[in-house]
Order: C-alpha cells, then sequence, then structure tokens
C-alpha cells in the first residue's frame, strides 16, 4: 500500500494560482523525482489557507511548517533542504512583525491562533478535486447519518437547534427556513445554492467552493432530504471560472461513486445538483431575483410573500441558501447542534467567514467565532494597519453595510450587535480604511457600486441612489453646502424605506454611516471646502512654502502644466487655477517646502 | 455503476482511505502525538537510517501508536548513527544512538509504550531554534 511519509500541501486558490503556484507544484513534483522520492513525498493542491497577503503558501507536513512567498525556483531548495536534509529553510519562514521571531508552524501564527475553522474546515487540508480525501475526512457521513439515522423533521430540528443563521447577509435561521420549504407540498421542489458572491472586496463564497466543493453538494443534498427536493441547482457567477471548474469535477465524481443520482446510499432518496450561470449583478444575490434570473428573465427582485418557500423556481417551493451557510451544515449533524451552538455567541452561534482587505498587513481569508472583537480581528489575527498608519473606519457588509469606528472596535462581532451600531454582518466583506481614506470618497465608491447595481425596478433606488451619489460627488468637489448633508440625510431615509429589496432598503447606509461617525469630515468639505486626509483632488491645493524653498527650479522644471513661476535663488510659486494637482513638484522637492493644504 | 451503495460502503471506503489522510489529520495536532526524528544525513542513511525510519512508521501504525515520524539533519552524534530523538507528549525528548531495527523495535515497546528507559540515550547537549 502507498504510504507516504510526507506530505506538500500548495495552495491552489485563484490568489495563489495567479502567483504561479502550479509551477511551484510541477517543479516542486520534478525536484522529487529526481531525487527519486515521488513515492514518499506526495504533492497536493488544496484550497485556499486564508494568507493571502503571503502567498503562494507551501505546507510540508507531518512537521507543519508553513512557508510563505513561495516561488517555482525555490522548489528545488525545499526538496534538498526540507525533505532531504530535514532542515527548514529559514528565509521562505514568516517572521512575526512584532517580535521579529521566525515561526514555522502556522499553529503559532498571530493569523491563525483566534481560527476557528468549520466552513474552512477543508480549505488548504484536502484536494478539493478528490472526492477520496472529502471522504477520509468525515464527508459524506452526514448525508448518510442523515438518510439512514434521522428523519427530515429530525434534521431540521438539528439545525434548528444549532441557532445557524443564514452567512448570506440577512441572518435568518436556517432551520426554520428549510421547515417553511418542507411544509410545502408539491410534485417538485428545489434546493438553490446562492453563490452569487457580489460584495467588493468579498472571496469566501468563491474559497469555499474552490477548496470544499463536496460540503457544499453534501449539505445540499440534506437540505433536499428534509423538504422532499430532488433537485439542486447552484447558481454562480459565471467570473469564477476555477470554482465552476472545481464544481464540476466535483459534481461528476458524487455521482460516479452514487452520491448524487438515485437512490443514494440505497435509501431510496434522490438527488442531483445543476450549475447555473449569472452575469454577475449584485442584485442577483437576493433570492427573489436570483430566481428570476435563473428561470431566464430579468434579474429583478419581486415582493414577498409569496416566499420561494412557498413559490419559488418555476413557481416551485424552493429553498435559498448561501455558500457558507451549506458549508456549516455536513459539521452540525456529524458534531451535533449541542456542538455547535456552544460555538459563538448566543444569538449568533458557530463562526462567520470574512474577507479582510484594505489597509490592513495581514489580508486574507479568515473564521471566527461570532463574538469576536472588531479589535481581535483586526489587529491580533490583521495584524494591524499597513505601513504603521492610524485607524480610521471598518467598513463591514460591503455596500449594504457601513463604517464603523475606534469607538466600536470592541464589539463583538455578531448580527445583532453590528445592526445595532448602524452596520451590518452581510457576507463578510470587511474592508479596513486609515488616516489617509476620505469617508465622503468610501461613501461615494459605495454609492458609484450601488447606482450601477440597482436593477431599475423601483424609482427610490433606481433615481434615489443615483441622486445621492451626485451630491457626494458635489461634496467632493468643494461645492457642497450644509443643507446638501440634511438632503442626503433625507434622501437616504426614504430610499431605504420604499424599495423593495434588500439591495435599495441598504445601499444607503455608507452614506448614512459616515455621517454618523465622520460628521466633522463632512462639515469639512462643505464649511471649510477641505479634504483632511487630502484625497479630494478638487479640494487640495499643492503650496510652496517660501521660508523652506531655496528656488532650485527642479519643481518648474518637472512641472507638466508650466504652473511653477519663479527665478533662480527666489521663492517659486503654484498657479493653483492652472495646477492640475498632479503631485509630481512635491515629490521631486528635496527641501520639504511643498505641502497639501 | 455507483461506488457507494450503503452507509456502509461508504464507511468502508473511508476505513480504506483513512491511512493516506492520517498524516495530515495528525498535522493538525503534532503535539498530541508521538514524535519521531530519525538523523537522516548521510551518516545516519550510511548505517542504516532509512530501513528504521520506514519501519518505525509501519510498526508505530500496526501498533496504534499514534506518531509522527519524521527526518531531520545531522544531529551530530555520527558515532551512534543511526540516531532517533523521541517526544512523548509532555515529556522532555530523549535521544537514542545505535537505533537498529532491534533497538527501534525496543524504544517502541518499552520506552514509548511503556514509558521505561532502555539503554543507548544521548545526554543532550543542543537547544534547537524553533523549541
Amino acid at each position: 500500500m502507498e504510504k507516504y511519509k510526507m506530505h506538500i500541501l500548495i495552495c491552489g486558490g485563484t490568489g495563489c494560482r495567479a502567483s504561479a503556484s502550479e509551477a511551484i507544484q510541477n517543479n516542486l513534483q520534478d525536484a522529487l523525482k529526481a531525487k527519486g522520492l515521488e513515492e514518499e513525498v506526495q504533492v497536493v493542491m488544496t484550497g485556499c489557507f486564508g494568507f493571502c497577503e503571503k502567498g503562494p503558501i507551501v505546507k510540508i507536513l507531518p512537521d507543519n511548517t508553513f512557508y510563505i512567498e513561495v516561488k517555482p525556483e525555490d522548489a528545488e531548495e525545499l526538496v534538498e533542504e526540507h525533505i532531504v536534509k530535514g532542515r527548514k529553510v529559514m528565509r521562505l519562514l514568516y517572521t512575526d512583525p512584532d517580535k521579529k521571531e521566525v515561526i514555522s508552524d502556522s499553529k503559532n501564527m498571530g493569523f491563525y491562533k483566534k481560527q476557528i475553522r468549520i466552513a474552512l474546515r477543508n480549505c488548504g487540508f484536502i484536494n478539493p478535486e478528490n472526492i477520496d480525501e472529502y471522504i477520509a475526512t468525515e464527508g459524506y457521513a452526514a448525508l448518510g447519518k442523515c438518510l439512514s439515522e434521522m428523519t427530515p423533521q429530525s434534521v431540521i430540528n438539528e439545525i434548528k437547534e444549532s441557532g445557524l443563521r443564514g452567512r448570506g447577509g440577512g441572518g435568518f435561521p436556517t432551520g426554520l427556513k428549510w421547515e417553511f420549504a418542507s411544509k410545502n407540498d408539491a410534485d417538485q421542489k428545489y434546493v438553490v445554492c446562492n453563490a452569487d458572491e457580489g460584495d467588493p472586496g468579498a472571496f469566501m463564497d468563491r474559497s469555499i467552493l474552490e477548496g470544499d466543493p463536496h460540503s457544499v453538494l453534501e449539505a445540499m443534498a440534506i437540505c433536499g432530504y428534509t423538504m422532499g427536493a430532488d433537485k439542486g441547482l447552484i447558481y454562480i457567477r459565471a467570473e469564477y471560472p476555477l470554482a465552476i471548474d472545481r464544481l464540476k469535477v466535483a459534481i461528476k465524481q458524487a455521482r460516479e461513486y452514487g452520491l448524487l443520482g438515485n437512490d443514494i446510499m440505497g435509501s431510496g432518496f434522490n438527488f442531483d445538483v445543476e450549475m447555473r450561470y449569472g452575469a454577475g449583478a449584485f442584485v442577483c444575490g437576493e433570492e427573489t431575483a436570483l430566481i428570476h434570473s435563473m428561470e431566464g428573465l430579468r434579474g429583478e427582485p419581486t415582493v414577498k410573500p409569496p416566499f420561494p418557500a412557498e413559490s419559488g423556481y418555476n413557481g416551485k417551493p424552493t429553498n435559498v441558501n448561501n455558500v457558507e451557510t451549506f458549508a456549516n451544515i455536513p459539521v452540525i449533524i456529524n458534531k451535533g447542534a449541542n456542538w455547535f451552538n456552544k460555538i459563538g455567541t448566543e444569538k449568533s452561534t458557530g463562526t462567520k467567514v470574512f474577507a479582510l482587505a484594505g489597509k490592513i498587513n495581514n489580508v486574507g481569508l479568515i473564521e471566527v467565532p461570532m463574538g469576536t472583537t472588531l479589535r481581535e480581528v483586526i489587529y491580533e489575527i490583521g495584524g494591524g494597519i499597513k505601513d504603521g498608519k492610524k485607524f480610521k473606519a471598518v467598513q463591514t457588509g460591503g455596500p449594504s453595510g457601513g463604517c464603523l469606528t475606534e469607538a466600536h472596535l470592541d464589539t463583538p462581532i455578531d448580527f445583532d450587535n453590528l445592526l445595532a451600531v448602524g452596520s451590518m454582518m452581510g457576507s463578510g466583506g470587511m474592508i479596513v480604511m486609515d488616516e489617509d481614506d476620505c469617508m465622503v470618497s468610501v461613501a461615494k465608491f459605495y454609492l458609484d457600486f450601488t447606482v450601477e447595481e440597482s436593477c431599475g425596478k423601483c424609482t427610490p433606488c433606481r433615481v434615489g441612489n443615483k441622486r445621492l451619489y451626485e451630491l457626494l460627488d458635489k461634496i467632493t468637489e468643494g461645492k457642497g453646502t450644509k443643507e446638501d448633508l440634511d438632503l442626503l440625510r433625507n434622501l437616504s431615509t426614504v430610499i431605504k424605506d420604499t424599495s423593495l429589496c434588500g439591495l435599495g432598503q441598504t445601499s444607503p447606509n455608507p452614506v448614512l454611516s459616515t455621517i454618523e461617525n465622520f460628521y466633522d469630515e463632512y462639515i469639512a468639505h462643505v464649511e471649510e471646502h477641505k479634504c483632511p486626509s487630502g484625497q479630494c483632488k478638487a479640494l487640495m491645493q499643492y503650496v510652496i512654502d517660501p521660508e523652506l524653498c531655496v528656488g532650485c527650479t527642479l519643481c518648474a522644471r518637472n512641472c507638466p502644466v508650466d504652473c511653477i513661476a519663479g527665478d533662480r535663488k527666489e521663492a517659486h510659486i503654484i498657479d493653483t487655477a492652472k495646477c492640475i494637482k498632479c503631485g509630481a513638484c512635491m515629490e521631486k522637492c528635496k527641501f520639504n517646502a511643498i505641502s497639501i493644504q | 455503476m455507483a461506488k457507494v451503495k450503503s452507509l456502509a460502503d461508504l464507511k468502508k471506503i473511508k476505513e480504506e482511505l483513512h491511512a493516506k489522510m492520517d498524516l495530515r489529520e495528525k498535522s493538525n495536532d503534532p503535539e498530541a502525538q508521538v514524535q519521531i526524528k530519525v538523523g537522516m544525513a548521510t551518516c545516519g542513511i550510511a548505517s542504516g537510517a532509512k530501513e528504521v525510519m520506514e519501519f518505525l512508521i509501519e510498526a508505530t501504525a500496526k501498533r496504534g501508536i499514534s506518531t509522527i515520524v519524521t527526518q531531520t539533519g545531522c544531529m551530530g552524534y555520527c558515532y551512534a548513527e543511526p540516531t532517533i530523538e523521541v517526544t512523548i507528549p509532555g515529556k522532555e525528548p530523549v535521544v537514542f544512538g545505535d537505533v537498529d531495527l532491534k533497538k527501534a523495535d525496543e524504544v517502541i515497546e518499552k520506552y514509548i509504550k511503556q514509558g521505561e528507559l532502555v539503554d543507548g540515550i544521548i545526554p543532550v547537549n543542543y537547544k534547537t531554534i524553533d523549541n
């Protein structure tokens, strides 16, 4: 029997593949072959390890050595030193930025210490294209248990008991949702997996599908069993090619093994899964819009009720859950609701996956128990703010969420707490901003996104968001007035109150939360016509300090529009009317005489 | 033809696959396992360290002892090759010298299973950086 002494795991997520992780895999295999070790060392391409900041990641087992920023040309040295001689390659190990210590075991890294991986349990652990590895790690055992030992109602009860809430953003209790769908009788029912991940900067669902596609298939089958559906549909955006490929491989393997198809494990239960591709419209993450898109109609939401549980895809009872929600299901069945509901907080059990992005040291994918504070996530796991800058805000919940400040850092993250402070959980995007970010521009960025993504069905959302954007644009141009702030507030409230779906109901949140939390910054824009963080181009003025200027003429010679005047050895002056604010002069000045006002 | 026709089939496949994934699962919690490092430099290999390592992997698996066997470079005791370092959870590492197959068997049976010290212990007089 083949038994490898060592395993080399290489991250095969989209990020690391973009940094040549496939070439690393090939080079490692070649180097092993050259040493005659291909029978002793197994090379596996896994899903995402989460530490995308320092990718590509290579992990060597059994000693759990975690190599970062590996390049294809490092493969030979890794084999020669680590595999053959048993010496760690120090230059590729992670160094703790605070203590300057080299850490070889990922478990001791600040990034991983506070994490509990449930939904991501197999990401960076198994080969997602090999069903055997999934089965070997309890895969399909939960489905087997449900089909042979549990009634549909007892499965639903278990999920209800676990307290699992929808991870796509809404936070609706999953067990309850399943129960509604199970109670509606029909000749055909559907289970739908919502993989239309659209928040800017979010990649939780993509990573789960790329790293552990079978867990989603298994959970969909379990869901099908509880509600009496024999058909599953995965709605995924076509811009996730790797996730689509891995899902296709997984579906094919599961069919070959008889884990999808007719009479699964001799239970008489039939279930099969098909893929449906979306074109990447944000609104299609809303379940009614998603269903219409799958039906070949325009991706527009419709009024609920009827809820999809009564009348969904093709008018049949349909249950829609998010990828991450599904990924939790097999673990809950295997380990029990009482194991799961002890993790997290009372009303938000379990863990949540977050995509950390923005001005943070450890950009990546993390999974923490609910109730972890924002401070722990940003400073302990995220490693703090890039370049030693000052923290300013964290945006949670994507375009529907809000910007939270220093004062909110000790808030334990869960569905209700985030709502209470004016943001929301959303699907788990977390964008960190530092002192250089202008909050009016941030709000404008999100509005730009929602204006683009509004489906246009409801006037308040279609026209209102556009007007919000224009107001914000006016403020960043320095033409705003204090009255505009009241207008922003009023209009935001109207849009929230009168839009049909979640997109419009939440799209003004970034505006409201930034006005609430960064009112001073708005005031500075409209009253003093200044941008405190110096981001709004129209409000910037480059000026030369005559005390510091020695008249070297370097700035004048580099100015692309010739707006700097002055004689040699005399202080220069910038003609602000002609200045295009490119910053070239400031970069060139050797005497720090040029500043932004 | 479906490969998995019943839950029993699934369990059987899982058992068969277990050995393949065992190493990975153990790596999640190395502190809970018996860790054995085998010196595999030129001197060690020449003295038969490779065979000893294979024996250790197979014998501990057969005898149901949860172990992680890794190779390491020259430990410096070239006069006593092959050398192995055994760390039982919660105990200090112990280095054994002149470990042939017979000695390896004795180490497993006496030291690892019963905690009895056996002949051939080399007093450790160095520190490693990652511990």
